[in-house]
C-alpha cells in the first residue's frame, strides 16, 4: 500500500510542480494519473522513488518512510519500487538479457553485477519473465536491436525483475503506436492483476486510461482536481483537468473504441465470462 | 481568400536574420577593423631573404637526404630507438589509460560531488597546460636522459587528453539509461558499470587508439630533448648531418603513423 500525504515539490526555479497531493494507492490497484503536460504527473511519480526529491509531504511504501531515507536504506527502498519509462530508457548497447538482470542491481553485490554472475533464482525469474513477456528468442540481443513495442516489453520485464511491492509507469505508451500502446497497456494491466501489484501510470491518452484502469487521478497545476473510478470522469471533470473542449464527441469515440476492443477480447478467448 | 476583393501579396524575398550582431553598421565596422589588422599583422612579418638564400641550399641537402634514404649505416642505432620508441608508446598509453579512467570519471559533473570532480578538472588542467616538451625536459632533469622520462612524460600528457575526452562524454550521455538504472536501487559503481560504461566505451577505446599513435609521434618529438627513443636517434643523426640517415628515420615514423591512424580507423568503425 502506497500513501502519500500533503506532497509538495517546488523546484530551485521557483516553479511549483506538486502542490497538496494526497492519496492512497491499496494493494492491487491500478491507477491511472492523467493532466495536461506540465501538471506534475512526473514529478509526482519520480517523487516517490525519489528520483526528484519532494520538498515536503511524506510518502510511505508498506509503512516504510520514503522522503527521509538516504545512501543505502534509499536505495533497498528503490528495489521495491519497478519503474517503466516513456522512451524505454533500456541500456542500448546491453543485451536485453542484461536489461532485465539490471533489474536485481539493488539486491545482489557489485562483483556479481560487475562478472554478470547472478543468482539462479535471478536468472530463472529473468528468463520466465522474458517468456512472459514474449521475448525469449531475442534474450541475448542488443536492445538497439528491437523494436519499440520490444523494447518496452523488456523495460516491463526489467521492472518486474525486481520483484517489485509497486509499479511507476511513466507515458508507457507515449513512443507506440495505437495498437501496440493497447498491447502494452494491457500487458502491464494483466501482469498487476496476476500478482495483486499496485501501480500508478502517468499517462496522456485519456481513452487508454478509461479503459485499462480502475482510478483516475487528474491532476492540473499540481494539484489533484479529480479522484474516482473512470465511469465518473464525465465532460465536467476533463473541463476541470484539461480546460474547455468538445469532450463528448471524444468520448463518444471512445464508446466505440471500447465496444471494438471488448469484441476482440471475445474473439480472442474461448469463454465469453462476465462480459 | 480574399474577402473584399483585395488580393492580398506575400514578400517574395526573405532574408536569413543576422545572429551575432544585430547591428549593420558594427557589421561592417567589424569586418573592416578585422581586414585592417590582418594587413598590419601580415606586414610585419619580416623574411630575411639573403638568409632564405643561404638556407636554400641546406634545405635542399635535408630534402635530398630524404629522398635517397639510407637505412642500412646506422640501423642499428635506429632499430634501438625505434624497439625504445614503441615500448614507450605502448607502456605509457596503457599506464596513461589506466590512471585516466577513474580521473575521467571524477572529471564528469554528472556523475561526482562537487569537490572531486574540481580535484580532477584541476589535474586534468595542469596536465593540458603543460607542453609535452616542457615536461620532457623537467622529467630528464629529474630522472637523466632516457626512455623512463619519455615513459612518465606521455604517461602524464595521456591524462590529460584522455580524461578530459572521457569526462565530457560521459556528460553526454543520455540520462534516462542513467535514470532506470539509478532507479532500480543500483549503487554508484553499478551505476557507472551498466547505465555509463556501455554508453562511452566504444569512444573511451577509440580514443585510446588516437592516443597512442599520437604518443608514438610525441615520443619521436621528446626524443630530441633527450627523452630517449627514436627522437634521440632522429636528432644525433640530424647533428651529424647525416641527412640521408635521418630521411630513413622519418620515414620510418610516418610508416608506422600510417598504419597505426589504418587500424584504428578500423578498429572504431566496427566498435559503433
Amino acid at each position: 500500500m502506497l500513501t502519500i500525504e500533503n506532497l509538495t515539490k517546488v523546484y530551485k526555479t521557483g516553479d511549483r510542480a506538486l502542490t497538496d497531493v494526497s492519496f492512497t494507492v491499496p494493494k492491487g490497484q491500478v491507477v491511472g494519473l492523467i493532466g495536461p503536460s506540465g501538471a506534475g504527473k512526473s514529478t509526482l511519480i519520480r517523487c516517490i522513488n525519489r528520483l526528484v526529491e519532494p520538498t515536503s509531504g511524506t510518502i510511505r511504501l508498506n509503512e516504510v518512510e520514503i522522503t527521509r531515507l538516504r545512501g543505502a536504506e534509499l536505495r533497498r527502498v528503490r528495489r521495491r519500487i519497478g519503474m517503466i519509462f516513456q522512451e524505454f530508457a533500456l541500456v542500448e548497447r546491453l543485451t536485453v538479457m542484461e536489461n532485465v538482470l539490471s533489474g536485481r542491481l539493488g539486491y545482489v553485490p557489485f562483483w556479481r553485477s560487475f562478472l554478470r554472475r547472478y543468482p539462479a533464482k535471478d536468472v530463472a525469474l529473468a528468463f520466465r519473465l522474458l517468456d512472459r513477456v514474449g521475448l525469449t528468442e531475442h534474450a541475448d540481443k542488443r536492445a538497439d536491436a528491437l523494436s519499440g513495442g520490444q523494447r518496452q516489453r523488456v523495460g516491463i520485464a526489467r521492472a518486474l525483475e525486481q520483484e517489485p511491492e509497486l509499479l511507476l509507469v511513466d507515458e508507457p505508451t507515449a513512443s507506440l503506436d495505437p495498437k501496440t500502446s493497447r498491447q502494452i497497456m494491457r500487458l502491464i494491466v494483466e501482469i498487476c492483476r496476476e500478482s495483486e501489484l499496485p501501480a500508478i501510470i502517468n499517462i496522456h491518452d485519456v481513452l487508454l486510461a478509461q479503459q485499462f484502469v480502475d482510478r483516475i487521478i487528474g491532476l492540473r497545476a499540481g494539484r489533484v482536481v479529480f479522484d474516482g473510478p473512470p465511469i465518473l470522469l464525465t465532460k465536467d471533470a476533463l473541463t476541470r483537468i484539461y480546460g474547455e473542449e468538445d469532450w463528448t464527441a471524444m468520448q463518444k469515440g471512445a464508446a466505440e473504441d471500447a465496444q471494438a476492443e471488448a469484441e476482440a477480447r471475445r474473439a480472442n478467448e474461448k469463454f465469453v465470462g462476465a462480459l | 481568400m480574399s474577402d473584399a476583393g483585395v488580393t492580398q501579396t506575400w514578400p517574395t524575398r526573405w532574408r536569413r536574420p543576422p545572429q551575432m550582431v544585430k547591428s549593420r553598421a558594427w557589421r561592417i565596422a567589424l569586418w573592416v577593423l578585422a581586414i585592417v589588422y590582418l594587413y598590419f599583422a601580415v606586414s610585419t612579418v619580416e623574411v630575411n631573404w639573403t638568409r632564405v638564400a643561404i638556407g636554400w641550399e641546406r634545405g635542399m641537402r635535408f630534402v635530398a637526404g630524404f629522398l635517397s634514404p639510407d637505412f642500412t649505416t646506422r640501423w642499428r642505432d635506429i632499430s634501438t630507438g625505434l624497439i625504445e620508441s614503441l615500448t614507450m608508446t605502448f607502456t605509457s598509453t596503457v599506464v596513461g589509460i589506466l590512471i585516466s579512467v577513474p580521473i575521467g570519471v571524477g572529471a564528469a559533473r554528472n556523475l561526482s560531488p562537487r569537490p572531486v570532480y574540481l580535484v580532477c578538472r584541476s589535474i586534468i588542467a595542469v596536465s593540458r597546460a603543460l607542453q609535452e616538451v616542457i615536461v620532457a625536459i623537467f622529467f630528464v632533469a629529474l630522472f637523466g636522459f632516457g626512455a623512463f622520462a619519455g615513459f612518465l612524460t606521455l604517461a602524464f600528457a595521456t591524462i590529460g587528453f584522455l580524461a578530459k575526452l572521457l569526462a565530457e562524454d560521459i556528460e553526454d550521455i543520455d540520462e534516462a539509461q542513467a535514470e532506470a538504472i539509478r532507479a532500480t536501487g543500483a549503487s554508484w559503481l553499478q551505476l557507472v558499470n551498466y547505465a555509463i560504461q556501455p554508453q562511452v566505451m566504444p569512444r573511451l577505446i577509440g580514443l585510446s587508439m588516437y592516443r597512442l599513435d599520437i604518443n608514438f609521434r610525441e615520443s619521436a618529438v621528446i626524443g630530441i630533448v633527450g627523452a630517449g627513443g627514436i627522437g634521440g636517434t632522429l636528432n644525433t643523426s640530424l647533428s651529424r648531418y647525416e641527412y640521408d640517415s635521418a630521411g630513413a628515420i622519418l620515414l620510418i615514423i610516418i610508416a608506422i603513423v600510417m598504419v597505426a591512424e589504418y587500424t584504428s580507423g578500423i578498429l572504431r568503425s566496427r566498435l559503433q
